[in-house]
């Protein structure tokens, strides 16, 4: 492989029902400051049905200088295998130096694939990317479960590809003004790969809920324990008119549901206040909260990494703390 | 119905702490267990087998003493047991420890290979879409339920951001599976009887179909460059008072934040 010819950094810009996510918007801002420290330009790849055409100027908008746009029926709804032939022709067309994805179901389910096809490497989950002065892509993520953080690079290989999870990259303004280039390309697709066939596509109300959105979040870990534990932090949050969240052994216990897990594996997000009640602070969920603007970790152990990144720490028992913090907290509101 | 089922042994990492002193990791003591994602796949192979007849097979890629998570997958039920472990394997990336694997199931027969969607150690959900890609055979991600319908289709419930979709794919397929997906079963005191008795086979990398360049830390496009624990921020207040006040001390940031 000639890396040299390998140029640019791409950004996968992922659509669902022909809607532009977050994500994409956020990576394009992490390409852009790649692009300048390699005097090289962002290219943003847009798949999707008829009309995705349309959302090519978003993406100039917040900073590509092309956009490579595939649109047909074929690619109108995800499916792993019509994306990985897309990709894998435009990669072998364009010859990406790097291209980065959102870490969201689809963006984790089509990088390993187009991985192996491209035979490169893929980083998953990264938190921070930079160019080092050889020129490579230094890919940052968390390990271990969080507990250590490991630098990776791709040096051999082409394209660097990493995905970054949503909220984890700061997107640009964007600048109606911005002139970028439309591509279109067509896909000449292998169809007899087609084998997985989609019946049905369910959205779900519970799903709905963003805590990456709220202002307040009531998290809660291993030391809120139980239905009981829950309950209180419900009440508090309704109070608060917050969210709640949890740390990973609480929906690994059953009891919150995935889309409420702050941390490595669940969720990004920075709220103006963050409560972590009964969290002991592993990085895997630090690196999931540590951008909030205030932080208040209520745990029995004076020595739980959380009490290192709080604000404001409070050693003591959850168990008692919160329901006093309601009752104070409901009288404050009937006065 | 043949059955391929891809665990690892990993360390439980929510019993890893950080020195708070040193800011090392401490792992004497972490308890090594099958990660919690295989373990669904294990259930899911296991429940098909008591449906399907299906005959079951587990492969795991590791040092010699992840012998331990196949003698716990015998216990569970399983027919057969494979150990890659060769240090021709060792360093291997995601990519490398998904052609190892890839080459140990092209020698069996399969209709469906099962792995976990992530591993606790790594989270990289990687090595399932990669063996898949490697095999050419089609791979459903965040698998939360399955059903067989006796032939050769199978129709999966797969969870995505804002919900689910249902999806139909014939056999062979690859599947990653939640560790929410079902309720893992416990080991029987007979399967663990049993389980010492059966035969876990240890294959090297001559063993199995696949190029060496592909394994191990030469097979790995990516190399870790440096590891490091994470610098901690400056530490705020920290009170050990009692509950009331503890309490007045949260209400009056809340106020001063403009909460309440």
């Amino acid at each position: 492989m000639n890396k040299s010819e390998y140029k640019n950094v791409f950004v996968f810009a992922e659509q669902r029902e022909g809607k532009i996510q977050g994500v994409a918007i956020e990576l394009l801002g992490k390409a852009r400051n790649l692009a300048d420290d390699l005097q090289e330009e962002v290219y943003a790849i847009l798949l999707g049905g008829k009309d995705i055409e349309s959302k090519a100027q978003t993406l100039i908008s917040y900073g590509a200088d092309k956009v490579i746009v595939a649109s047909c029926e074929e690619l109108e709804n995800y499916t792993t295998e019509s994306y990985t032939q897309a990709i894998t022709q435009i990669s072998h067309e364009f010859k990406p130096s790097i291209i980065l994805f959102g870490a969201t179901t689809i963006g984790r389910d089509l990088g390993p694939r187009l991985s192996a096809r491209l035979t490169t490497g893929l980083t998953a989950d990264c938190t921070k990317l930079e160019i080092s002065e050889e020129k490579e892509l230094l890919m940052t993520r968390p390990a271990f479960g969080g507990n250590l953080m490991a630098t990776i690079i791709c040096s051999e290989h082409r394209p660097q590809m990493s995905t970054v999870r949503p909220g984890v990259m700061k997107a640009l303004e964007k600048d109606e003004n911005r002139k970028g280039e439309i591509i279109k390309t067509s896909i000449n697709f292998n169809k007899e790969k087609f084998r997985v066939r989609i019946k049905e596509t369910v959205k779900e109300k519970s799903s709905m809920i963003d805590i990456s959105e709220a202002k307040v979040l009531v998290s809660g870990g291993r030391g809120i324990g139980n239905e009981a534990g829950l309950k209180m932090l419900k009440e508090l949050s309704t109070i608060l008119d917050a969210e709640v969240a949890a740390s990973r052994a609480m929906v690994d216990a059953g009891l919150v549901e995935h889309k409420r897990q702050v941390g490595q594996t669940g969720q990004t997000v920075r709220p103006d206040l963050y409560f972590a009640f009964g969290i002991s602070g592993a990085i895997q969920h630090v690196a999931g909260m540590e951008e909030s603007d205030f932080i208040i970790a209520v745990n029995k152990d004076r020595y739980a990494p959380i009490m290192q990144i709080a604000d404001l720490g409070i050693v003591g028992d959850c168990k008692s703390i919160i329901p006093a913090l309601i009752e104070r907290l409901s009288n404050k509101i009937k006065d | 119905m043949k059955i391929v089922v891809c665990i690892k042994q990993v360390p439980d990492t929510t019993e890893v702490k950080l020195d708070p002193v040193t800011g090392t990791l401490i792992r004497d003591g972490v308890p090594s267990i099958i990660n919690p994602d295989d373990k669904g796949g294990l259930e899911l192979a296991l429940e098909l087998k008591d449906k399907f007849n299906a005959e079951v097979t587990v492969i795991t890629m590791g040092p010699m003493q992840a012998e331990a998570v196949l003698r716990e997958a015998f216990a569970m039920g399983v027919d057969k047991a494979i150990l890659l472990s060769d240090r021709k394997f060792a360093g291997a990336d995601t990519l490398a420890t998904s052609n190892a694997l890839a080459g140990a199931i092209r020698t069996l027969d399969y209709d469906l290979v099962i792995t976990g969607r992530q591993a606790i150690d790594g989270d990289t959900a990687q090595v399932g879409p990669q063996i898949a890609e490697h095999l050419d055979i089609p791979q459903v991600s965040y698998l939360q339920s399955l059903e067989y319908d006796g032939k050769n289709t199978f129709t999966i419930k797969k969870q995505t951001e804002d919900g689910y979709q249902i999806v139909e794919v014939d056999g062979p397929c690859l599947v990653t599976v939640l560790s929410t997906a079902n309720k893992a079963r416990y080991m029987t005191v007979k399967g663990i009887m049993e389980a010492f008795d059966k035969e876990v086979e240890i294959w090297s990398a001559d063993k199995i179909d696949v190029d060496e360049a592909k394994l191990g830390l030469k097979g790995s496009p990516t190399k870790v460059k440096k590891a490091f624990t994470k610098g901690v921020k400056s530490a705020g207040q920290v009170y050990e008072v009692d509950t009331e006040e503890a309490i007045g001390i949260i209400l009056s940031k809340l106020k001063e934040k403009f909460i309440i």
